[in-house]
């Protein structure tokens, strides 16, 4: 298999790392070659995060290119905008539209993009969108938009349901495991 | 055997385990952090956080002369806390294995310098050894041991922020039984007086001439034949970006990159047209490639020193073709990094601020009272100089003639670091600055780990606690008061008093870090009735506000998701419209 291309995108704080975790795990029980890359410290104090998975029979980069991303998914609507120009022609893109405010935002020096979504929709014109944030309230665990966007994506991954099933229930604490599979299963029902 | 993905630091500490290793010691720093936190868990061996860099290569010199494998963890800058027994560890070798595990941030994601830790290596002359993903990870941890037992030497692993946080395949394995050694009595080699250096240094240069021939021979060097063209030297992560943009190219893939095999390299230089040197931030193998006489066509000038390589910049570089892609969508604003809602140096900043005070700042959480809107730290320079360089600067200023009493903030986990000696230093030298230990009984920036101000252990068993009032006291500060970075205006009264009194004083705020300790507070809201929309608030610099440009006025609002209930924009507000909501 070609090397597939993941950015997962977001802001601090909002269990990026989980989703590329569990991803990265599905690729693994999946027979694949796989690499994740992260980056902690100082990032996650509110600023930008950006998770890249890449897996394939033989995977060397840890890293995405400009062009290459495959599919993108989004935790905020500016984080995802951020990053359109990783992926290549015909790339998917899934995100949640509800947005978070940047600090520059919050004291009135910046003002966040009314035009977001068509931006959005202009450089990705098939790009799909949903309340993520909505959905994991109604499920009853607001830190679970992690699971939301990965059941929403999951038909975008070329990796079989029941192996992603699998790497969720390997790699979430056991005491948060049912709320999680709510989750993605919102999620799932979303696309 | 069993596959894992592991990230480049579980790999190590995975590496360590199998190994055999008894004592790892280090102090938490982005992105080696990770290696300890994992082996803190382990009860068979001893881990711990120490409280700075220095002081665990010291335990780890001690575990290794003691007869077990030992291991210190740190990031780069950690390396210059350490240095001073790391260059004379060099002279006295090792008893049992010694490995320093060193952490590189190129592209400074969570770092206050780029520097090249290889340099240190050479400095040494000691052996420095890169992995290039997790699997090698783990591997090059037993090599390390083997190589520091073979040849009587500390040696550096060093990582970059791609290897170590980045999580490929590993196979792991079952540990190796070691034998433990007997505790090194030898005066002459490891006690080092002038007489018994003199002759160590000696034994240094021989030791570094065996590394040589040892470098041609081990396996951690290895040539990947391909196409000739243009052929790669490489080093870790740098190497991955490498196969990446030319997967048919020969390769010299360098796992030493101190000190380097001379003869190999000439033989591959030797069979290829042209000759590339790729390795992230300082041209270090490319400057002794240069010296040994081998044109090098594509080096520095083409892989800048500045920030991380990728894939895409090496195969541009080379080809002279840049690839066409996408620009990115234009004009959007930046999201950097922001005090947590609910964070007590929210409140600290917000009051300086305020007093527009001048600020000696340290390295920690705190350190983004420097950006807007609290704009109020003007120096920050490494761990610990925020209380010196306040002292520093109070004597200068006092010689113009100028009263004005700078403030240091600190965090408590870097004042135990190497702020506390900076204030035993200004209060012996009789100084006259106002320092603010902001306690949140953590190692807050780092992802939260102990310290002996938190009374518990790397692995949460219970320790002595350590009283930072107390320790102020008894190193003679006149002036020490407790402080509670929520109350605004009380801390304001007690800054301006302090500011005001003359000789050193030192204000401690003892309120917990909210993410580490999951302080859930209810969330406040905006009551529109009374709202006038002046925007006063905002000066709290918090992610759950925002104006609404509605109606004549706008009103502020306050996110229930994100809000954590501190009420320092409600003692911001002059109408008391932040309330709780009913
Ligand atoms: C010599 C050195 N070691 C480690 C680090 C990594 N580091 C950055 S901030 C920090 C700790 C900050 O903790 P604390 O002072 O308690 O402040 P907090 O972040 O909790 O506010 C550490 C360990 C560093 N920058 N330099």
């Amino acid at each position: 298999m070609n090397v597939f291309n993941i950015l997962i995108a977001g802001v601090g704080g909002q269990g990026v790392l989980l989703t590329s975790k569990i991803i990265a795990e599905a690729a693994l029980l999946a027979g694949l070659d796989v690499k994740q890359s992260e980056v902690h410290g100082m990032a996650q104090r509110g600023g930008s995060v950006l998770s890249q998975v890449r897996f394939g029979d033989k995977v060397f980069s840890p890293i995405v290119n400009e062009g290459e991303a495959d599919l993108l998914i989004g935790f905020e609507p500016l984080e995802t905008a951020r990053y359109l120009h990783f992926l290549r022609d015909g790339a998917r893109v899934i995100y949640n539209t509800r947005p978070i405010g940047t600090i520059g935002v919050s004291i009135g020096k910046e003002t966040y993009p009314a035009d977001i979504h068509e931006t959005i929709k202009q450089h990705a014109p098939a790009a799909q969108a949903f309340d993520a944030t909505a959905a994991a309230v109604t499920v009853g665990e607001k830190r679970a938009v992690n699971l939301v966007l990965l059941g929403a994506a999951l038909r975008h991954l070329p990796i079989d349901p029941a192996v992603v099933e699998q790497a969720i229930t390997n790699s979430v604490p056991k005491k948060t495991l049912e709320i999680n599979r709510k989750a993605f299963f919102a999620g799932k029902a979303q696309a | 055997m069993t596959k894992a993905i592991l990230s480049g630091n579980e790999a190590i500490a995975r590496g360590f385990l199998e190994a055999g290793g008894k004592v790892a010691a280090a102090y938490p720093g982005t992105p080696s952090t990770e290696v300890l936190e994992i082996l803190s868990r382990e009860k068979q061996i001893h881990a711990e956080w120490s409280t700075n860099e220095k002081v665990a290569l010291e335990v780890a010199i001690g575990g290794s002369l003691a007869g077990v494998r030992a291991l210190a963890c740190m990031k780069h800058v950690g390396v210059n806390v350490a240095a001073d027994p790391l260059m004379t560890i060099a002279y006295t070798g090792v008893n049992a294995g010694l490995v320093l595990m060193a952490a590189d941030d190129p592209g400074m994601f969570s770092s206050q310098n780029e520097q090249d830790t290889r340099h240190y290596a050479r400095m040494a002359k000691i052996p420095c050894i890169e992995p290039a993903d997790s699997g090698e990870a783990k591997a090059f941890v037993r090599a390390a041991f083997e190589l520091s037992e073979s040849y009587d030497t500390p040696v550096i692993l060093r990582t970059t922020t791609r290897v170590s946080h980045c999580k490929s395949v590993v196979e792991t394995a079952e540990p190796v039984a070691v034998k433990d050694r007997d505790l090194a009595n030898n005066v002459p080699k490891y006690v080092m007086l002038p007489a018994n250096a003199k002759k160590r240094h000696l034994l240094v240069e021989e030791r570094t001439s065996n590394l040589r021939d040892w470098a041609e021979a081990t396996e951690l060097n290895v040539v990947q034949q391909g196409t000739t063209d243009v052929g790669f030297i490489a080093n870790g992560v740098a190497y991955q970006y490498v196969r990446e943009a030319f997967p048919d190219a020969a390769v010299l893939k360098l796992g030493v990159t101190w000190p380097l095999p001379e003869k190999k390299i000439k033989a591959f230089a030797a069979t290829v047209k042209k000759l590339a040197i790729v390795e992230e931030l300082d041209g270090f193998v490319e400057e002794q490639v240069k010296a040994m006489g081998v044109t090098v066509h594509y080096g520095k000038a083409h892989f800048p020193p500045c920030g991380e390589l990728t894939s895409r910049l090496i195969h541009e570089s080379v080809t002279g073709k840049p690839l066409v892609c996408k620009a990115p969508v234009p004009g959007l604003i930046m999201r950097p990094p922001t005090f947590c809602p609910g964070c007590s140096h929210r409140g600290l900043y917000t009051v300086i601020a305020k007093l527009k005070l001048f600020v000696s700042g340290d390295i920690g959480c705190y350190t983004l009272g420097a950006l807007p809107p609290f704009s109020s730290m003007h120096t920050c320079i490494c761990m610990g100089a925020s209380i010196s360089a306040a002292h520093g600067m109070a004597r200068g200023l006092a010689l113009k003639g100028v009263t004005q009493k700078p403030v240091a903030v600190i965090g408590d986990s870097t004042f135990l670091h190497s702020g506390i000696t900076g204030l035993i230093d200004m209060v012996y030298n009789g100084g006259d600055a106002l320092v603010v230990i902001m306690n949140n009984d953590t190692t807050g920036m780092t992802g939260g780990q102990e310290h002996p101000g938190t009374g518990r252990r790397a692995g949460g068993a219970d320790a002595p606690k350590l009283s930072i009032e107390k320790l102020c006291q008894v190193i003679g500060a006149k002036r020490v008061r407790e402080i509670d970075a929520y109350n605004l205006k009380d801390l304001e009264k007690i800054m301006k008093e302090e500011l005001a009194a003359p000789g050193p004083s030192v204000l401690v705020s003892n309120q917990p870090c909210v993410l580490r300790y999951k302080v859930a507070k209810k969330a406040l809201g905006v009551d529109r009735k009374t709202c006038v929309g002046c925007k006063a608030c905002l000066k709290a610099g918090c992610i759950a506000l925002s104006f609404v440009a509605e109606g004549k006025t706008g009103y502020a609002e306050i996110d229930p998701l994100l809000c954590n209930g501190c009420g320092v924009c409600a003692q911001l507000c002059a109408t008391k419209s932040i309330v709780e909501p009913k």
